[in-house]
């Protein structure tokens, strides 16, 4: 940088200030333009399967391996979408519905399953309270592998196997310890007197969780959500293990369907359905997601 | 309205006791201040008589219910807390409205009383707000209006004005008591700030250490504290403590000279307690000596200056701040036989000269 003599009259600090300015604005754009090209790469690199993906269920069978460098179809082959979705022996429409019914199901009880563990964990007081805690903090190091084979023979057992209810009701018993610590912590650092005001207002234990603690909890319960949804909409390993009849399958297995060892794999129908079972997960997150942003600005109580 | 009585109170946190049996008699109508250092168990004796925290051993009665095991929704009482806890997710007007919904009271009803209190609070242009668009002092006012709806029979504050700047404590500290004058609700006031009990009380009750140490109006207080505990606690600056001697000839305070005392005095040690206003500055008093000046405090209506006997012994003193007290200079300073507090070795008030009072 040039040192500028300094400046003596009004007029040479115009000068000089301006001067200075321009000089200041210059470099910010630079270092602007620099960081955002950095930042639309990296996009760019991210996002390269999801256009490919996107791409290839517009191109027919012969081309998405051939051309697989090439992103743009020659031509779009629209058709890949309604062939796909009435490709299987059954359609896309039950298996959509399928998805759809166990993942809200899910997402209502665990919702509704954590947050009552978790309240009674962070606000209640009971025998062995510590005790419990721990217990149920040791179920998150154990991989869900270990216990998948007692739990098929304990749902075989019960007469669940081939139905939804092996894929629901544990969400409805806080099975998703993860989800019961996190809203632990969000309910400890909500201030206590808010439970004890309510108290004092007549609240029972049922109406503080109901009527102070949940409406302040909406972060906890969006996050909840949100990942409850996509974990249910994108599960493979459960739906494979415990449905058999393809009326039950579910989008994930369904999709599985396209590809064989023995005949021709249909990939243009897969991606096109690919495309369309991911959307869901966007317009979740998408709906969410606000609530995320409101419930930090709801915060800040003094 | 309801009196309020605490007979044996004892609070005990595992092996850890709190609050050592109290005993404390809250009279109908009255404006009691629980004051003390911080850790002293005053906020703990309010969450017990509200029903926030269990009763170990005692009774609390509220009226001639005794309410031990009554849950706080049922002893018809309001309280408001230092945090304000007002409900985040609701605008004032639920705020106001939310324990009287709780109570199933009909909807006129509650429409009258939330009216009614934000009229006396002057919070009526904020009804449709969320508490986090409300500044300190408003947040305050919805948080005593919340209290006053329930129109109960007794109110509880805990520390409700330490979240505020100064100036605000001050004009809630008067509309406070003007609330108080308007209501004529007992109401039992949890401070650490003497100010705010000796200017708020009927009257105050100094605890210590789970203790309840004197019990009496901000007047008896400050003229009669009992013991030394609570000579040093009233008052601001705090009273000088000189230790002296008794005997049969009177008290000896060391460079001031003996007071002489009717009647016999028992051998021992002593205390004798001068608050910095009531010496006697220049000339006057009943005994008196010459003091240095180590360090002047000038604060526009007074002075309070430090100054250090032949002896050795540190004492503060207000004087007028018109007087041009400089450090190094003399000082006369002369003691008041009346105006001194006399304590005895286990911190007791003696009574010498009370009468003279």
């Amino acid at each position: 940088m040039t040192d500028l003599a300094a400046p003596t009259t009004a007029d040479q600090v115009r000068e000089v200030a301006a001067q200075l300015r321009a000089q200041r604005q210059r470099q910010q754009r630079n270092a602007a333009l620099l960081k955002h090209a950095f930042l639309i790469l990296c996009t760019l690199i991210m996002l390269y399967p999801l256009i490919w993906l996107v791409l290839a269920s517009f191109k027919p069978d012969n081309q998405i391996f051939n051309q697989a460098l090439s992103l743009w179809p020659e031509e779009f082959k629209w058709q890949n979408y309604p062939e796909g979705w009435n490709g299987l022996a059954v359609s896309f429409t039950r298996f959509f519905g399928n998805s759809l019914f166990i993942t809200i199901l899910a997402v209502i009880g665990n919702v509704l399953s954590s947050s009552f563990a978790a309240y009674a964990f962070a606000r209640l007081e009971f025998n062995g309270k510590n005790i419990f805690f721990a217990m149920m903090m040791m179920t998150l190091m154990i991989p869900y592998h270990v216990v998948l084979i007692p739990q098929y023979i304990l749902f075989l057992n019960m007469g669940w196997v081939n139905s939804f209810l092996p894929l629901i009701v544990p969400k409805f018993l806080a099975s998703d310890a993860f989800f019961v610590f996190l809203m632990v912590q969000f309910f400890r650092q909500l201030p206590r007197e808010l439970d004890e005001a309510a108290m004092i207002d007549g609240c029972s234990p049922f109406k503080i969780y109901w009527a102070i603690i949940m409406p302040l909890s909406l972060p906890a319960v969006a996050t909840a959500s949100i990942f409850t949804f996509i974990w249910t909409w994108d599960d493979f390993l459960g739906p494979l293990v415990y449905l058999n009849n393809i009326d039950n399958y579910t989008a994930p297995l369904a999709l599985r369907m396209f590809t064989s060892q023995d005949s021709v794999s249909e990939y243009g129908q897969m991606f096109a359905m690919s495309v369309l079972s991911i959307l869901p997960i966007v317009l979740f997150f998408v709906v969410f997601q606000k609530f995320i942003i409101r419930g930090i600005a709801m915060s800040g109580l003094k | 309205m309801a009196g309020v009585s605490l007979r044996e109170v004892v609070k005990r946190y595992g092996n850890v006791e709190a609050i050592h049996g109290i005993d404390l008699e809250v009279i109908d109508g009255e404006f009691l201040v629980l004051v003390g250092p911080s850790g002293c168990g005053k906020s703990t004796l309010l969450r017990m008589v509200a029903g926030l925290e269990e009763i170990t051993d005692g009774t609390i009665s509220i009226g001639d219910r005794v309410v031990n095991d009554v849950p706080a929704s049922q002893r018809n009482l309001s309280m408001v807390f230092q945090s304000y806890a007002l409900y985040p997710h609701m605008s004032v007007r639920r705020n106001l409205a939310f324990g009287l919904t709780n109570l199933k009271m009909p909807k006129p009803e509650i429409e009258r009383r939330v009216a009614e209190a934000a009229k006396i609070l002057q919070i009526g242009d904020l009804m449709e707000r969320k508490p986090r668009q409300l500044s300190g002092g408003q947040k305050q006012r919805v948080a005593i209006g919340r209290a006053i709806v329930r129109e109960p029979q007794l109110f509880l504050f805990d520390e409700p004005l330490s979240n505020l700047d100064a100036e605000l404590r001050v004009q809630m500290r008067v509309e406070l008591a003007g609330l108080y004058n308007r209501l004529g609700t007992t109401m039992i006031y949890v401070t650490h700030d003497q100010v705010e009990a000796m200017t708020m009380a009927s009257r105050i009750a100094v605890l210590s250490a789970g203790n309840l140490e004197q019990l009496g109006t901000p007047v008896e207080l400050y003229e009669r504290p009992q013991n030394t505990f609570v000579a040093t606690f009233i008052g601001s600056p705090k009273m000088n403590m000189i230790s002296g001697a008794a005997d049969k000839g009177g008290i000896t305070i060391p460079d001031f000279g003996t007071l002489e005392v009717p009647g016999s005095v028992p051998n021992g040690a002593i205390s004798v307690g001068v608050r910095p206003e009531q010496f006697c500055v220049g000339a006057g008093g009943d005994v008196s000596t010459k003091a240095k000046i180590t360090l002047v405090e000038y604060l526009g209506s007074e002075a309070f200056v430090h100054v250090v006997l032949s002896s050795g012994a540190k004492l503060m003193v207000k004087a007028s701040s018109h007087a041009a007290h400089k450090v190094g200079d003399e000082l006369v300073l002369g003691i008041n036989k009346a105006e001194a507090h006399y304590f005895g070795p286990d911190g007791l008030r003696l009574g010498y000269f009370d009468d003279d009072r």
